[in-house]
């Protein structure tokens, strides 16, 4: 069955210099799919990474999310038609409790920030999504406390909530189970799991065991362009990947 | 939808940290703002009108470095040029002072607009003045960051003072004297303690403007930008329309500082306009401490008085503001008002 194309790549090309870093790379992401994206280092995952949020543009080719072109948009732009994002590196505002955090990705959803006389601290048009998106983290009893204080753990966990509070119609996540604990990687991974049926997921791991347990489909990036791509059993088995990724 | 109650959902630390009466950080505001306001009554009584003229002063710079406060302290915004603001305030309301006493039309194409004195219509003319200045210069400068923001806006605010220091219509590198106080329809702006009034209010609700602003969605999204631009990219929210709002209404407040100072002293210059001034301001904001809502009123006492108090001791007195600045930033990195009053809570 052939389901809805929601985020699709289609020969994209990033050179630097004499650096091909992305080289005609065309993939998609389909309803109810976790699509993982793995490659060894300097495979050029992060320049893709960059020119699909919008911090790089591609030299050629084009970035469509449910149709709409991307290519031309600013990183606002994009969240703002529904594309949710995590950080390799956690990117938050430490001094601010969780929920500011996450409060700011709801303000986005509801149109324009130039309102300047309803305090936010008792808005329940912020607080509830806001809080829902924790709830769906299992965060709450972190909802108040600065981002500062956090654990690592933890600080993924907020990213993936600020991310769920833009009610994202695809998720790129960049190695959400870095740094987690064990525990805390059976936990996202039963999440990501379930959260895959509402929103699929652009998944980009270092993890293999994550990835073989609970990708859909595998594309493997090597040098910057995408060597092989099929199902967890496929991978493991094309002789290409192991040599290339799995060090055989 | 969730079921949730507004107690799980409301922040349960905001009734310990907002300011009260009863507590430090409310009292050491409610000191400074009532001493600033009885002093000067206190003192009028007394009949020194000279120091009911200082605390104008005082009020004035104070509200200045409010909007300064708003660009740097909140919107993280490191300008060296707010002078530029301040002194284009000071100028609209010499001019048209100038040309009301004259009885000349301040401009007379595309139609003749005559000069006025009064205050009402100045007010307004140097925050749409200077609001559209800081439009244009913020409009580029904000393509930049760091050390080339704190440059360029210094460079536009050289322009500016070069331009009124050569323009010889207005005075020139003289300036321009204010014959006759603007007034005010009701009130007698000639008398020290109405016209000290008249810039408490200013003052006070400048910094009622910044509280509110800060607690809106739109203070999320700057506070946000200061932080993290990253983030709130991230969340849909594109930072430079937000910090360029800041910025021009951080200038309008600084303008309008500006034509009050102008008709506190009678005369406007290109002092006003100087890169000292912008540098004062810093000095203000950053002794009071960045982005405290108090900061820069506790910041504006403590230089004024240090300037006459030291000043008329030594003229050398901004050697002593220089080691003070250096043991505010070495050890009181929120400044006078995190050591007075504590920490903020979001910081």
């Amino acid at each position: 069955m052939m389901s809805e194309i929601l985020l699709s790549l289609d020969n994209l090309n990033k050179s630097f210099g004499a650096l091909r870093a992305t080289q005609d790379v065309s993939l998609d992401l389909r309803a109810g799919e976790i699509h993982a994206l793995i490659g060894p280092n300097g495979a050029g995952k992060s320049t893709l990474i960059g020119q699909i949020a919008g911090n790089l543009r591609p030299d050629t080719g084009s970035i469509q999310l449910v149709g709409q072109e991307l290519t031309s948009m600013s990183v606002a732009q994009r969240a703002r038609l529904g594309l949710g994002r995590s950080f390799q590196v956690s990117s938050l505002a430490e001094p601010l409790s969780v929920m500011r955090n996450v409060m700011v990705a709801v303000q986005a959803l509801q149109g324009h920030s130039f309102r300047f006389w309803k305090p936010v601290n008792h808005d329940r048009s912020l607080l509830e999504p806001a809080y829902e998106a924790l709830e769906r983290m299992q965060l709450t009893h972190r909802a108040w406390t600065p981002v500062s204080e956090l654990s690592h753990g933890e600080r993924r966990q907020v990213e993936v909530a600020c991310a769920l509070a833009l009610k994202p119609r695809a998720l790129l996540l960049d190695e959400p189970m870095a740094g987690l604990g064990p525990e805390g990687s059976a936990h996202l991974t039963e999440l990501l799991e379930t959260l895959k049926l509402e929103v699929p997921i652009l998944l980009i791991e270092h993890d293999m065991e994550a990835v073989f347990r609970l990708a859909d489909r595998i594309s493997v990036l090597v040098a910057g362009a995408v060597i092989a791509h099929g199902d967890s059993a496929t991978i493991r088995q094309d002789p290409r990947v192991r040599e290339a990724y799995l060090g055989d | 939808m969730t079921n949730l109650d507004s107690s799980s959902t409301a922040e349960p630390g905001v009734a310990q940290h907002r300011a009260r009466w009863h507590d430090r950080k409310g009292l050491v505001q409610i000191a400074l703002l009532a001493g600033l306001l009885l002093v000067p009554i206190g003192l009028h009584l007394l009949g020194h009108v000279y120091y009911v003229n200082l605390a104008s002063k005082v009020t004035l710079i104070a509200m200045a470095a409010v909007g300064l406060n708003l660009a740097i302290g909140y919107g993280g915004m490191v300008s060296f040029g707010h002078a530029a603001y301040f002194g284009l305030g000071g100028y609209v309301a010499g001019i048209s002072a100038y040309h009301a006493f004259d009885a000349t039309a301040l401009i007379t194409w595309p139609v003749s607009i005559p000069g006025s004195d009064n205050m009402l219509v100045i007010w307004l003319a140097a925050i749409v003045l200077c609001g559209l200045l800081a439009l244009a210069i913020g409009a580029i400068s904000l393509r930049t960051t760091g050390v080339y923001f704190i440059m360029i806006t210094l460079a536009f605010a050289q322009m500016v003072y070069y331009f009124a220091n050569s323009w010889p219509s207005y005075g020139g590198e003289d300036g321009l004297p204010i014959y006759l106080r603007n007034g005010l329809p009701g009130l007698d702006t000639n008398d020290a303690l109405t016209f000290f009034l008249i810039s408490f209010a200013g003052l006070v609700l400048a910094m009622a403007i910044t509280s509110r602003l800060m607690k809106s969605r739109f203070g999320a999204a700057l506070t946000m930008a200061r932080l993290n631009d990253t983030r709130l990219a991230t969340a849909g929210i594109n930072p430079y329309p937000i910090r360029l709002a800041a910025f021009v209404i951080s200038a309008m407040i600084t303008g309008l500082a500006g034509a009050l100072y102008a008709d506190l002293n009678g005369f406007v210059s290109p002092s006003m306009l100087s890169w000292h001034f912008s540098g004062e301001l810093m000095v203000i904001v950053i002794l009071g401490g960045v982005g405290r809502l108090y900061g820069p009123l506790a910041g504006a006492v403590l230089f004024v008085m240090m300037e006459t108090l030291l000043g008329g001791l030594t003229e050398y007195w901004q050697l002593f503001l220089g080691l003070l600045l250096l043991v505010v930033v070495l050890f009181a990195k929120h400044g006078v008002m995190g050591w007075l009053a504590g920490r903020e809570h979001d910081e």
